[in-house]
């Protein structure tokens, strides 16, 4: 156990610290138990949810329902619930696994599936007391019951804790009476039980409660919404009028709600990019395969440049999305593990370690969500009119990608989270920022080195690159702490800026690492597609980082001070044997051309 | 009742075919391996047997150990407890006498095999077994009841179904139809968890030598371009049957 804390990394602190390839890990890690685990959750989607695509698309919520039934059948839903209260106890890679490959049926599935298990299961086995647990987990672990998180309001999305929703306690002290309406509730239509939270008296910070869906306990639904995707997914009101509620369904303590709120989302947001994973990857085998029959001109499309370009970029952005997902996925289940050695209860450990890496799971959740869309908007491209058509996956795929940009707190939300967290976690001591920031500075002072690097070892001029990225970023927000110190918060668009390079930085760096990894374990050459997407995404990623960070330093430094982090910048992006991207291309797409599906 | 299942380790149907060493060697690169359908229709009746009649029901695999993995799926799925019979499964009757050790060691009353496996689909392994033991043997068997000793059996033929009646010790070589496609199951996590725990016991050979060996595959030369004659034009439709195809 010493050995794995001494290699860990905390939370965040990809950014100041070098992480060696051997300690990522890495889907070609799974063992024979998550292998075998992934097979059985293929097959199921296979056999239970793509089988039956077209009555998820006819907003077949019964439907939704007898899946999820099926699945809790599997043991699906209770692989992250403890041994104790009717679950599996499995580790946090193996939820993730289950979480990636259930969800690429159709988001209608993925969501009711993520809805149940994560935020409307979580927070009771994070929060609850024992009785409550007792009470209630073993059947969310065995979906006997469903649960449903009421968390938003028709005021309160974003600002999660202005909800209205009230509630008083009454006067003998043994109930609380709940009063106000949620919205956007997925799985409202078949649960047995509601996370809800409440604001109790005029406390700053709301409460949660565990409520049992009782239809004579004032509580009433609204209608199914009619949404562009997830069209299975049952999302409706939940109507609160006079609910009576025992004190002991209190989650956590009073005024808690917010913070079980955020805790239930940092889970929440990681294993919602594991569940847009398996998207990427079979909407690119099936792109892959149409273009592979399809001819046009007397030749298969998948022949020319110009959907091969396509064809690479979809492989390329799955292999960064899997590699960054499980390798934050096992830091944090080392750190749980390290956690409970050291006498932390279940419970504790396991909220303290998503908790550390809240900002690799707003990353993750910000960058997969977005390369799904963009994978099935390429898809639908591929399949040119077809694509358009209600007849082929890709439609629904490109419908049911758009919601993960918005739930689980949207992007915008999450990109600034993310650099705030990290910029907190600073404050606090907890990752050395200061002192690497300084050190750029400096750098940025003296003259540059002109000594050409020995790049002639696999990666050496990539990692390079990434050390560079890292202080692209350190430049930039370090800089914007120190003109705006607690202000910066108001800059929005900065920190979205700033942000976008944290992104591509542990994007980038997770898929160098795991093709730096596999290379060395299984060889250069066997893993020549595995190189070509990690060169070819951190080509892309030094282009979208020089942008952010050029409208960054453009926004708040001015003069000489400007011009000198320009340079700066340029110095930071420069390569200097530049790939040959269109090379790189065509080596990945050839590879899952030949293989007719995506094969990494 | 004991069942014994033989389990064979196969491609799966999607896999791609290669071989290697001057085509002797089929290629397992990048090849994922399945159980093989005709044995996982066994074992979910075999499953059925069990759950329904009462019986145990061990699974059995001649291989190396890269084929624990299909051996601890099917304990996955519920079978008790697996034996590997450390060897390569070279031909079938190779195979049949390492099962027929087995068969008699564990005194099984009924063995249920596929009828063929879908790799080299030798097909031979279950009726040779059926023999060295001195046992019942139902080949293409697509319906099996089990009352005491005695067993009623459908077999597939000829564009009909024929049903036979014998008695265990039985070896049946099975297929679809002892179950259907829907009632193959999914191992859930709980049985994947199991699996770990269950035994898996590797058992040597008794002299492993082949009788036969393959000494060369061909792939099927890949198929032509199509082409689409016109319907009117049965002229160039015979011509080109005649001249091209040469098959008129």
């Amino acid at each position: 156990m010493e050995t794995i804390e001494k290699e860990l990394l905390r939370g965040g602190q990809f950014l100041v610290k070098e992480t060696n390839c051997e300690d990522v890990f890495t889907p070609e890690d799974f063992n024979e138990e998550q292998q075998m685990m992934k097979e059985a959750v293929i097959e199921f989607n296979d056999r239970e949810i793509i089988a039956h695509r077209e009555r998820f698309e006819k907003k077949d919520y019964a439907f939704t329902e007898e899946c999820m039934r099926k699945a809790g059948e599997l043991g699906f839903l209770g692989v992250a619930v403890p041994e104790e209260y009717g679950g599996l106890g499995m580790g946090f890679v193996s939820t993730m696994l289950v979480c990636d490959y259930i969800s690429s049926g159709t988001g209608s599935f993925s969501t009711a599936f993520g809805a149940h298990t994560g935020i409307g299961t979580m927070p009771i086995t994070l929060y609850g007391t024992e009785e409550q647990k007792q009470k209630y987990v073993p059947q969310l672990a065995t979906g006997e019951w469903f649960g449903a998180y009421c968390l938003t309001e028709p005021g309160a999305g974003s600002d999660a804790n202005s909800g209205k929703t009230t509630a008083v306690l009454s006067d003998d002290g043994k109930t609380y009476k709940i009063n106000g309406q949620k919205m956007w509730i997925s799985n409202a239509g078949f649960c047995k039980l509601f996370i809800v939270f409440a604001r109790i008296e005029d406390d700053k910070n709301i409460t949660g409660f565990i409520v049992e869906n009782d239809p004579s306990n004032g509580i009433t639904l609204g209608e199914e919404e009619h949404k562009l995707g997830i069209r299975a997914s049952s999302t409706r009101q939940v109507f609160f009028n006079d609910t009576v509620v025992p004190v002991e369904n209190m989650l956590a303590g009073r005024g808690e709600g917010f913070k079980i709120a955020m805790n239930a989302l940092n889970v929440g947001r990681i294993k919602l990019a594991a569940a847009c994973l398996d998207s990427q990857r079979r909407i690119t085998t099936t792109a892959v395969q149409y273009a592979n029959e399809r001819k046009q001109f007397k030749t298969p499309i998948a022949d020319f440049g110009a959907i091969k370009s396509k064809i690479a970029e979809m492989a390329a952005s799955a292999y960064a999305g899997e590699s960054a997902s499980y390798r934050a996925a096992k830091n944090i289940e080392d750190r749980i593990a390290i956690r409970q050695a050291s006498g932390n209860t279940h419970q504790e450990a396991e909220l303290k370690g998503v908790e550390e890496y809240a900002i690799e799971c707003s990353l993750l959740k910000v960058a997969v969500s977005e390369d799904v869309q963009n994978c099935a908007d390429e898809g639908i491209q591929i399949f040119g009119g077809m694509g358009f058509s209600e007849e082929t996956p890709m439609e629904a795929a490109w419908r049911d990608a758009r919601i993960a940009r918005i739930y689980e707190g949207t992007n915008e939300i999450n990109r600034m989270l993310s650099v705030g967290m990290l910029v907190k976690k600073a404050m606090k001591g907890h990752v050395d920022l200061l002192g690497p920031a300084m050190k750029v500075a400096d750098e940025l002072m003296g003259i540059p080195s002109f000594d050409v690097p020995d790049y002639s070892e696999l990666f050496s001029e990539e990692k390079d690159i990434i050390a560079r990225l890292k202080k692209v970023f350190l430049m930039v927000a370090g800089s914007a702490v120190q003109k705006f110190g607690p202000d910066l918060e108001k800059h929005q668009q900065l920190l979205l800026n700033a942000s976008n390079i944290l992104i591509e930085i542990y994007m980038a760096e997770s898929a160098i690492l795991r093709a730096e990894k596999n290379a060395k374990r299984i060889g250069v050459e066997a893993q020549e597609e595995q190189i070509a997407m990690a060169k070819l995404y951190l080509f892309n990623a030094v282009e979208i980082i020089k942008k952010n960070g050029m409208e960054g330093i453009i926004s708040f430094a001015e003069g000489d001070e400007q011009k000198m982090m320009l340079m700066g910048l340029k110095r930071f992006t420069k390569y200097t044997n530049y790939p040959n991207v269109v090379e790189l291309r065509n080596t990945i797409a050839e590879k899952v051309k030949a293989e007719n599906k995506y094969c990494f | 009742m004991k069942i014994l299942v033989c389990i064979s380790h196969v491609p799966d149907t999607t896999s791609k075919i290669n071989f290697t060493d001057g085509d002797t060697k089929f290629d397992t690169n990048g090849v994922q391996f399945v159980i093989n359908p005709n044995d996982e229709f066994g074992l979910t009746r075999a499953m059925w047997f069990k759950e329904k009649q009462g019986a145990s029901v061990d699974v059995v695999n001649v291989g190396g150990p890269e084929t624990e993995p299909t051996l601890r799926k099917a304990l996955a799925i519920g079978a008790d407890a697996a034996i590997r019979v450390n060897t390569e499964a070279t031909d079938g009757f190779a195979v049949a006498k390492q099962l027929a050790k087995v068969v008699k060691d564990g005194a099984y009353d009924l063995v249920i095999a596929g009828r063929e496996s879908i790799d080299y689909n030798g097909g031979m392994v279950p009726g040779m077994l059926a023999s060295l033991i001195g046992a019942n043997f139902v080949a293409n068997c697509i319906g099996l009841e089990i009352e005491g000793t005695s067993a009623k059996a459908v077999r597939e033929i000829d564009g009909g179904k024929e049903t036979v009646s014998t008695s265990l010790p039985l070896v049946i070589g099975g297929q679809k139809g002892l179950v259907e496609e829907s009632d193959l199951r999914i191992p859930n996590m709980r049985g994947i968890m199991m699996a770990r725990k269950k035994p898996l016991n590797v058992m040597e050979p008794i002299d492993p030598s082949a009788e036969t060996n393959a000494t060369s595959f061909e792939k099927p030369a890949p198929k032509g371009a199509v082409k689409l004659v016109d319907a009117d034009n049965v002229d160039e439709l015979v011509s080109l049957l005649h001249n091209e195809a040469k098959v008129i």
